[in-house]
């Protein structure tokens, strides 16, 4: 198990450094350069001498390789030339948005779609199978962005003075806002110490954090807020969970044990249950794995559409914009999550699997 | 029924069936596919809807009642952001008939998503050709060669895939230069290693096998036996991966257009025209219902027939 588990650990290596090389390559190759797309274009050639000194571009390529591989390493991810703030900082203020949309979104993908799936394969051939793969089908093909406007349209217009009402964009109402835990229970932390920075990434999860301080209204405020951008994002990934769920239990269903369990009168919802169901388990896993790539991407869209600041919507503006240092940060952040996410699903296989694990 | 005998029961056997019968060819490989695919509703659905899209798009000057990109002003008496007017719907007999509304420089919007369907099609049978020429040449190579040049080759393809596809082709479009051809290009890069791993995977089984030694044994050129002998062994499961291929390619490149990195104006493309409305969606929603609902159609209709097609073209999926 050990071994299985470092050769996985040390395949997702080179893999990670390949990423940053091209994430580094990729943006020295984008045509202008950071100079007149932060100053203008009729910046002075001296101006632009100052600037490039003053963010490290005036050394060679490979030297600033060299650097960003040395500051990457050591978790110094530099300092965004557009807001002149580090962009651990611009992490820390953006990235719980964007996990705590992901994370919605997975959630109701998973929560929604393996029933849905293991409903059509049980009722497989009937009219519950057809009608939910046809609607697994609608909802694979439908743009992340148009739904999260139609979406929007409905429940922010359409229903507006009904219960169901809910905003179309931002994180919180105007008028609210959420008081980190740390605040709330009288902390002392050391400005600027590691620790202070911890807490503060911690408490800018607004769910998260308005759920353990017990600030009711402002939780609630921060869930519908999260609810359309999550359901829009969740349909591509609940729909493709759906099927496979379907299409893996479907194929256990018509193995020979399920037969020997019947034959020994083990009861029908105990044998999905505990015969299929866990057998059944291992493409529905790494398909969520695959999904969080998926909600990664779409989560760009989605924050456009719904007005969040998230690291998607950053990240666009980064790449658009030839801010180095966030694309750099950024995208090494998010690589790196998902190859640690893909590490889980492979390590998540040794446990369902014991075959892979004897290896 | 009546006791024949073995000898009996062959004659009668023999003298039924015509000599055509009993001579006829076994079906070949895409006969039986054909007849499959035609059993399986979903795929005659989605091939339908790719036939009618098809049809939209040769046909567009013929179905859509004003240019595109026609201003109307003056011409007519219409305002921005109008709302649909269908007479068979109510719509005052007087008024001009206008299906989709008008957009927010005066134009028939029908007409525009009727020609937006040229864009959308054309774009995604591009960007898969593209992807599928040279993902499986790249995995042919090096699935042949193998050695450290297949190593190399396949990390490289690892890392394109560590990307979530929508960041990198963002990253590469940034690079090219927004448009539609640079979407293309980067959408059938970021695509391009699934074509590579299914095409090396398949040299790497047929390789090995019996009919490609004997015509090893026969003399044939490694490339006559890549281009006689694979290729045609890998055309199935590419041709599934391809078809699907279309309708993430046009998903993404609408993407990509709403983000305003890919089909840039007057062009009369959905994704973009979904974006220039967008801000309008709580006061002119017809402007971003319909480019999306055309969005919507066309992806499922690849998707159903890429379904259709691999339970089609995989015997050992039917039960």
């Amino acid at each position: 198990m050990l071994s299985y588990l470092m050769r996985r650990v040390l395949l997702a290596i080179p893999v990670l450094i390949g990423i940053v090389l091209v994430v580094f390559l990729l943006l020295r190759a984008i045509p202008g350069d950071p100079c007149t797309a932060m100053l203008g274009e009729r910046a002075t050639e001296e101006a632009c001498e100052r600037f490039n000194e003053a963010n490290g571009l005036d050394e060679p390529v490979i030297v600033q390789l060299g650097i960003y591989m040395k500051n990457v390493v050591t978790f110094d991810l530099g300092e965004s030339v557009r807001f002149s703030r580090p962009v651990n900082q611009l992490l820390i203020e953006r990235l719980p948005l964007t996990t705590e949309l992901a994370l919605t979104a997975l959630a109701i993908a998973v929560l929604v779609g393996v029933p849905l799936g293991v409903l059509a394969a049980r009722r497989h051939n009937t009219f519950v199978d057809t009608g939910t793969m046809a609607l697994a089908n609608i909802g694979v093909s439908m743009p992340v962005f148009w739904l999260g406007l139609m979406l929007a349209y409905v429940f922010a217009l359409v229903l507006k003075d009904t219960p169901f009402a809910l905003p179309p964009s931002g994180r919180l109402s105007a008028g609210l806002s959420s008081v980190p835990y740390y605040e709330a229970w009288g902390w002392q932390l050391t400005e600027g110490s590691f620790w202070s920075k911890f807490h503060e990434y911690i408490g800018n999860h607004y769910i998260f954090n308005n759920l353990i301080t017990g600030n009711w209204e402002v939780f609630w405020d921060a869930v519908k807020h999260m609810i359309l951008p999550a359901v829009a994002l969740a349909t591509i990934p609940l729909s493709i969970i759906a099927r496979i769920t379907r299409s893996a239990l479907l194929e256990v269903m018509s193995k020979d044990y399920i037969r020997t369990a019947r034959a020994k009168g083990v009861s029908e919802w105990s044998v999905v249950r505990s015969h299929a169901f866990r057998n059944a388990l291992l493409p529905v896993v790494t398909i969520v794995g695959l999904q969080l790539g998926a909600l990664l991407g779409g989560a760009v869209l989605t924050e456009t559409v719904f007005n969040l600041g998230g690291v998607g919507r950053a990240l666009f503006d980064a790449i658009t914009g030839r801010d180095y240092a966030v694309v750099q940060g950024f995208t090494v952040v998010v690589a790196g999550v998902y190859v640690i996410v893909n590490l889980l699903v492979d390590l998540s296989y040794a446990y369902l699997d014991p075959r892979i694990r004897l290896e | 029924m009546s006791k024949l005998s073995r000898h009996e029961a062959m004659e009668k056997l023999v003298a039924e069936s015509s000599t055509d019968q009993l001579f006829e060819k076994p079906l070949g490989q895409w006969r039986l596919a054909l007849r499959r695919f035609r059993g399986r509703k979903s795929g005659m659905v989605g091939l339908f809807l790719i036939a009618s899209l098809i049809l939209v798009a040769v046909f567009a000057p013929l179905i859509a009642p004003y240019d595109p990109n026609e201003d109307l002003i003056g011409e007519q008496d219409v305002r921005r952001y109008q709302e649909p007017c269908i007479h068979l719907l109510g719509c005052d007999r007087d008024q001009p008939q206008h299906l989709m509304g008008i957009d927010g420089n005066v134009r028939d919007y029908f007409s525009r998503i009727v020609y937006g369907s040229r864009v959308s099609l054309q774009l995604g049978f591009f960007t898969v050709t593209l992807a599928l020429v040279v993902g499986s040449a790249i995995g042919a190579v090096s699935g042949y060669l193998g050695g450290w040049f297949d190593n190399i080759v396949m990390r490289f393809m690892d890392v394109i895939l560590g990307f979530p596809a929508l960041l990198l082709a963002i990253a590469i479009v940034a690079v090219l230069g927004p448009g539609l051809r640079n979407a293309l290009i980067a959408i059938a890069i970021v695509t391009l290693p699934g074509y590579a791993r299914v095409m090396r995977a398949q040299v790497l089984a047929i390789k090995e096998s019996d009919y490609v030694a004997a015509s090893q044994a026969l003399g044939a050129s490694p490339m006559q036996i890549l281009v006689r002998r694979v290729v045609p062994n890998a055309m199935t499961p590419l041709v599934v991966l391809a078809t699907l291929g279309i309708a993430t390619a046009i998903l993404e490149a609408a993407g990509l257009s709403f983000l305003g990195l890919g089909a840039q104006p007057p062009l009369a493309e959905w994704g973009s025209m979904l974006a220039d409305y967008r801000n309008q969606v709580f006061t002119a929603p017809h402007l971003v219902f319909y480019p999306g609902l055309a969005i919507m159609i066309t992806v499922l209709g690849f998707n159903l027939m890429g379904d259709g097609l691999r339970d089609a073209l995989d015997p050992t999926l039917n039960r």
